[in-house]
């Protein structure tokens, strides 16, 4: 299939978003040829007392933020809710691009990115970073298998689709429980420092805990990405379809409101079993991070989402979402990050080549992901779904890029 | 078989005189890293330091766990412990991840930020010289037999000993041999060991333990979750049928 209807004028036109992008994307590509032609000691501030930083901090995040792909994907075609049909495409593609970044990023971060396929053959099964490994190769063939229907439905290929389609319910399962075992293994890195970790963050319920606020976050990821499409993009080519649609993400932000209680009732159990109330009562940064991130992320949202008016109030919910997403983003970087900070004695900020190689990936995967919307069917409706297979390819568009 | 071997170091019996510093840098060919080697610091170049709190002074290095926490998360297995109980990491396996930096208890591992091909550094009880029949750098430099090196039942033997005969010139503890589940390095000292910038309060089990609980529990969540969402499956596929079938007799 050729490339055509490139609108070259219509690409070119400058506008405040794609100069920024432009920008940061060359700057990122300086700094990531700075980091693999200098090293990490000249491009990143990590240092023997602090050996993760930013990247495996925002690791972190990218991965909770994307759990929406295992979520979305187990209520539509596990528990057959098939009212949230349209949020399947959506999702995935969030979470492979999302994958994506993380996996660039740990790259970035491996001292020796040469090695990089050395987990493959060099096995230590005792070790949660194996086990994240290879969670991670596995759960991105995963959602490439869902997502790859997509791509054959342009091009009108049909003997794989039903190939696919035949096996879709075991590959769902599957990408469900590798999802379920590395969100909460990340949170299982971290058990082994509890010397370290401050003991706000530090709980043999790690695991549960990550598990837990990743589907809460992951969630209200896709409700805030529907509103942003929404508001920007739905008059461009391939994003019809993209009107909110509230019934759909009101039922969402029921099960964000679900997670939210189930998180904050296991955090308090955990702080009474564990006996760590007293800790909230001692100032501290950590204190006032620890409260932050609860009030922010956790018990504002679960006080707006109760209300069913707000939870059906499109403001309301816009912005529940990002304090859900807020709190998620706070949390990983507290228990990554500013939860080690008093254990390692020195501060850490990430340098300038961490941010904007991290800001880069970013900036790709936002294109990538427009890229993608306009060119195959990510937002479709319920009936679409259905009638795909039959007559609707046939039509389909030429590529565009822009 | 070998037998375990290990190294006490007794605080009341180090002059501070920098021998093991200058015979551990010798023996792993590593560059002059301070003017002073009281003020110096663990670095991609120095494994083994020397420090003074007030008339005392104190040694850091690897402690050589018996379980190592940075032996268990390294997902290559890069790291090991050999059959005489050194923990040794081999460059060519490791990726860079750093996790064992993170994990450590001791806060020991350190890196070669500088370069593009870095390694992880730290002190492997002279595996190769032990290998070839001589002794650890450190404790063939000591001159005052503050640093031992021997096999791990008598070293235990030696420290337990010690501190009975002596009570009063001891505090009554040996650091290292339970600390993190216990190592191949132990220390005596006649002040509480934090006073010395040892680690206080280390859990008395392995790390690896904190970890093996929750791994422990992957079989169960894979076997129980895909029977779990498979249920569902069917479960939910059977209800929609049931209420599709309902539907149409009703519209009948």
């Amino acid at each position: 299939m050729k490339i055509k209807n490139i609108n070259v004028s219509e690409i070119l036109k400058p506008t405040f978003w794609k100069i920024t992008s432009v920008i940061i994307v060359i700057v990122g590509l300086f700094s990531t040829y700075f980091r693999f032609t200098q090293g990490l000691g000249a491009t990143t501030n990590l240092q023997d007392t602090v050996p993760w930083g930013l990247w495996i901090g925002f690791d972190f995040i990218g991965v909770g933020l994307a759990a929406a792909g295992f979520t979305i994907a187990a209520t539509v075609h596990i528990f057959n809710m098939h009212k949230y049909e349209p949020l399947v495409r959506p999702a995935i593609l969030t979470a492979f691009l999302g994958y994506s970044v993380v996996v660039c990023l740990l790259v970035v971060d491996l001292g020796r990115p040469e090695h990089f396929y050395h987990p493959l053959y060099m096995w230590n099964i005792h070790s949660v970073m194996f086990e994240i490994t290879w969670c991670l190769i596995c759960y991105s063939t995963v959602l490439l298998l869902e997502f790859a229907p997509v791509v054959l439905e342009k091009f009108n290929i049909k003997a794989p689709i039903k190939i696919l389609k035949a096996i879709s319910i075991p590959v769902v399962i599957i990408g469900v429980l590798f999802s379920t075992l590395h969100q909460s293994s990340f949170g299982s890195l971290y058990l082994i420092v509890p010397g370290k970790l401050h003991p706000l963050w530090y709980s043999s319920l790690l695991p549960v805990h990550f598990y837990v606020s990743c589907i809460a976050a992951g969630l209200s990821m896709i409700i805030f990405e529907s509103f942003l499409i929404a508001r920007g993009l739905t008059k461009e080519e391939g994003f019809q379809n993209t009107g909110l649609k509230m019934n759909i993400l009101s039922g969402a932000a029921f099960a964000v409101l679900i997670a939210l209680i189930a998180g904050l009732l296991l955090k308090i159990y955990d702080f009474i079993d564990s006996g760590k109330l007293y800790l909230l009562t001692i100032p501290s940064t950590e204190t006032y991070l620890f409260y932050l991130e609860i009030l922010l992320g956790t018990i504002a949202p679960i006080y707006l989402l109760s209300h069913k008016k707000l939870r059906e109030n499109k403001k309301w919910l816009y912005i529940t979402s990002i304090c859900v997403i807020s709190g998620l983003i706070l949390n990983r970087i507290n228990v990554s990050i500013t939860g080690l900070a008093a254990s390692s004695g020195v501060s850490y900020f990430p340098s300038f080549d961490e941010i904007s190689i991290t800001l880069m990936l970013i900036v790709l995967a936002i294109f990538a992901f427009r890229l993608v919307a306009k060119n195959f069917a990510v937002f479709i409706t319920e009936e679409h779904e259905h009638s795909v297979s039959e007559k609707d390819i046939a039509k389909t568009k030429p590529i565009t890029i822009s | 078989m070998l037998k375990e071997k290990g190294i006490l170091f007794d605080v009341t019996l180090c002059i501070g005189c920098g021998s093991c510093y200058d015979a551990c840098k010798e023996a792993n060919n590593l560059p002059k890293t301070s003017e002073d080697f009281l003020k110096d610091h663990l670095s991609d170049n120095t494994f083994n330091v020397i420090e003074q709190y007030d008339d005392l002074y104190a040694r850091k290095m690897c402690m050589h766990c018996n379980e190592p926490a940075c032996e268990s998360v390294c997902l290559v297995g890069a790291i090991t412990k050999t059959s005489t109980g050194a923990v040794v990491y081999d460059a060519d396996k490791c990726i860079g991840c750093r996790y064992c930096m993170q994990a450590c208890p001791h806060k020991i591992p350190r890196y070669e930020w500088g370069t593009t091909t870095p390694r992880i550094r730290k002190c492997n009880m002279c595996a190769e010289r032990v290998s070839n029949g001589l002794i650890p750098a450190c404790a063939e430099s000591c001159p005052n037999e503050a640093t031992l090196y021997g096999d791990m039942d008598q070293l235990i033997a030696i420290a337990k000993r010690r501190l009975q005969e002596n009570p009063d010139k001891y505090y009554q503890h040996i650091y290292g041999l339970e600390e993190a589940g216990g190592g191949h390095v132990l220390v005596l000292s006649p002040v509480p060991f934090e006073q010395l910038g040892y680690i206080p309060e280390l859990p008395k089990e392995s790390m690896p333990e904190f970890t093996k609980r929750a791994m422990e529990k992957i079989p169960s969540v894979v076997v129980g979750g895909g029977i779990f969402l498979g249920g569902m499956y069917w479960l939910t596929k059977r209800k929609n049928q049931i209420a599709k079938e309902e539907r149409s007799k009703n519209e009948n």
